[in-house]
């Protein structure tokens, strides 16, 4: 009963954030909003007894993926006016788009709604949601492990390759040269016959 | 607990070993980069003998049954080799003489086909949409590649977001199955879809997978991007797309649909026939209207999506056969079309615009006959294999019941046929502008001469290749 009640109010709250993300035309604000519901839907996790998901939906997203995003929104400078135009223009349009997928969603609710729920079954003694993850993580599911490492390397060399570049015309240091010079390269000695006095 | 059996995915290893390494030997090498270019040339020779060497007569199912070989997967693969080695061939002076000659256009390509292999393999519903991600994201970024150039980085926008959308449609279709079937594995996902054709649950998570294989594969009315994407693309990445992602989304499809969804076959056929009319009827048409090469290219490439998606909507051994042969095929003619793009192109000069083709048989008669073979390929023109090709997948529609679609699947054809002979006219019978010259070195003019006869000698015996397709798909897949 209580578990119920716990989830209920955390799922409006999730819902609100999340029509917050979309809904704000600060950006600042549907950042906020965003950390909101992630931390919301973390408790949802940890109420399902997945407990590593949940602390790690808040440390992952919440600690570092979100504080980044919110430095780069708080960086650029948006102008909101901007944002603001055509919305008139295509709100029917997506009022109409939200129209149809609220009715196709309310008919598979609906038309199912008398169906026995499947009860979740209880999970054993000392179970540990860690351990059950890590036990499939690296066995079971081994292959798909690796190939997500593949696509994180993809994802940092298209990054680097796409932003790191060497302008012609931008002056930087290298340090390399700077520790390597020698006397020679700085100072040319030259020698000269001395002039008589006149 | 028992060590899975690594037989069959060594190619994949290798691949991915190989790319890892060429990432690092291009730190150390010079501008011209040879060696990096004959290194990832050797990975594919590499992984083709390894995939030879460990070859599946019958279906193996291993790491934990997320990973499948069978004889249709080893045929997918040495496709998608030797056309990852066509496309770094004709790539490399293209963007030596633009400076864009950087190791990660080919750490990028090995990292994609990877990508193409896992969706090829992918027995499970998760290794399929990480091997999509992994094509998906290479992608993207090869696109952008040319950073100077500001279309292209406006197409690699436009190719992001709308991907992006297409991989979460696809990825929500995916949990829907997982909460209606309560697995990911393909075959556990077949069963259960056989048993309950009722489910509505099913049919709108088929829906969702079905928008995702629509956008990837770039059937209208998930089309828009694909026109973009060609035209603001360096070539030598269109020309990536344009052929090697197409076994992948031809992977994708047979997986999903043929393999998962069969036993809702009624509902996918009537998706699938409406867009394969759609991407004829569009494709065909608005092609004509095309002034520039990459543009008409990529309207053309609806079109034989559409072809394509006819041989599915057959929904039967020869229907499928059908699709793969048109699907080697349709990659071989886009590899030798856009391969004359670039053998065309300068330094600072793009070749892409219909009338830089004027003239062509004046300065370059040999040159000007590849084309010619190339696009009376495309249009289905016998003897040539495209002509084949077609023929294969309208029997097929035929054979299942489809006159109607048979009819219209040829009348589009003819409408489209006018836009390839618009290029054949245009270099034969048109006077070149200014004195242009063919530069390109000849390994490049002997692939692309040979790709482009490779037309005409399949035409003559197309055989071999439709029997090997009749090898691969036995009439025990459905």
């Amino acid at each position: 009963m209580i578990e119920s009640g716990i989830f209920y109010i955390f799922a409006t709250t999730l819902v609100a954030a999340a029509i917050g993300v979309i809904t704000f035309r600060n950006p600042v604000y549907s950042a906020l909003c965003l950390v909101l519901s992630f931390v919301t839907s973390a408790v949802l996790w940890i109420l399902l007894e997945a407990e590593f998901l949940g602390i790690v939906l808040v440390l992952v997203y919440v600690g570092a993926v979100m504080v980044l995003f919110l430095f780069v929104v708080m960086m650029l400078d948006i102008n909101v006016e901007q944002m603001r135009e055509g919305f008139t223009r295509y709100a029917p349009l997506g009022v109409l788009v939200a129209l149809v997928v609220a009715f196709e969603i309310g008919y598979v609710v609906l038309r199912d709604a008398g169906a026995q729920p499947v009860k979740s079954p209880l999970p054993a003694e000392g179970y540990s949601n860690t351990e059950a993850l890590g036990a499939v993580l690296y066995t079971d599911y081994a292959y798909a492990f690796e190939l997500a490492a593949m696509i994180l390397l993809v994802a940092i060399v298209a990054a680097i390759s796409l932003t790191m570049r060497k302008r012609a015309q931008v002056k930087f240091q290298d340090i390399n040269k700077q520790v390597a010079t020698r006397a020679e390269d700085r100072v040319r000695l030259v020698t000269m016959k001395s002039e008589p006095r006149q | 607990m028992n060590m899975p059996d690594f037989t069959h995915i060594w190619p994949e290893i290798f691949v991915a070993s190989m790319a890892c390494l060429v990432l690092i030997v291009d730190l150390y090498t010079d501008k011209r980069r040879e060696i990096v270019y004959w290194l990832s040339m050797l990975t594919l020779v590499g992984a083709a003998l390894i995939t030879l060497s460990v070859p599946a007569p019958v279906r193996t199912l291993s790491m934990s049954n997320t990973f499948v070989a069978e004889p249709l997967t080893d045929v997918l693969k040495m496709v998608a080799y030797a056309v990852v080695a066509l496309v770094f061939l004709y790539s490399r002076d293209y963007l030596r003489v633009r400076e864009l000659l950087k190791g990660e256009y080919f750490v990028l390509g090995l990292f994609g086909l990877l990508g193409i292999m896992v969706m090829i393999s992918a027995h499970n519903f998760i290794t399929l949409y990480l091997g999509l991600e992994l094509l998906s994201l290479s992608l993207y970024a090869m696109v952008a590649f040319d950073r100077e150039s500001s279309i292209s980085a406006e197409s690699a926008m436009k190719y992001f977001v709308l991907g992006a959308i297409a991989s979460g449609t696809l990825l929500y279709g995916m949990s829907l199955v997982y909460g209606a079937t309560g697995s990911l594995d393909l075959a556990v996902v077949a069963n259960s879809v056989s048993a309950n054709p009722e489910s509505m649950s099913l049919m709108i998570a088929l829906a969702f997978l079905l928008v995702g294989i629509a956008f990837k594969l770039g059937a209208v009315p998930f089309h828009m991007w694909l026109p973009d994407v060609y035209h603001g693309a360096p070539t030598s990445t269109t020309l990536y797309i344009g052929t090697a992602s197409k076994i992948a989304a031809f992977a994708l499809v047979i997986r999903l649909l043929a393999e998962g969804f069969i036993g809702l076959e009624t509902a996918w056929r009537d998706m699938l026939m409406v867009m394969a009319v759609l991407s004829l009827a569009i494709g065909n048409i608005v092609a004509i209207a095309q002034t520039n090469l990459k543009r008409m290219l990529a309207y053309s490439t609806i079109s034989h999506i559409g072809f394509i998606l006819l041989g599915f909507v057959a929904a039967d051994t020869q229907g499928f056969q059908a699709a793969l042969f048109y699907t080697i095929v349709y990659v071989l003619m886009a590899a030798g079309a856009f391969g004359m793009i670039i053998l065309l192109s300068r330094a600072g000069f793009e070749a892409d615009e219909l009338s830089d083709f004027k003239g062509l048989n004046q300065y370059s008669p040999w040159f000007a006959l590849i084309m010619l073979l190339l696009m009376f390929s495309m249009a289905g023109v016998p003897p040539l294999i495209g002509f084949y090709a077609k023929l294969a997948v309208i029997s097929a529609v035929i054979n299942a019941g489809y006159i109607w679609l048979a009819i219209a699947a040829v009348v589009f054809s003819v409408i489209g046929a006018f836009y390839y002979l618009r290029v054949i006219k245009l270099m034969y019978f048109d006077a070149p502008e200014g004195t242009p010259s063919i530069d390109a070195a000849l390994g490049m003019r002997v692939v692309l001469s040979a790709n482009g006869l490779a037309m005409i000698a399949l035409g003559v015996f197309p055989g071999a290749l439709l029997a090997l397709c009749g090898l691969v798909i036995p009439v025990g897949l459905r």
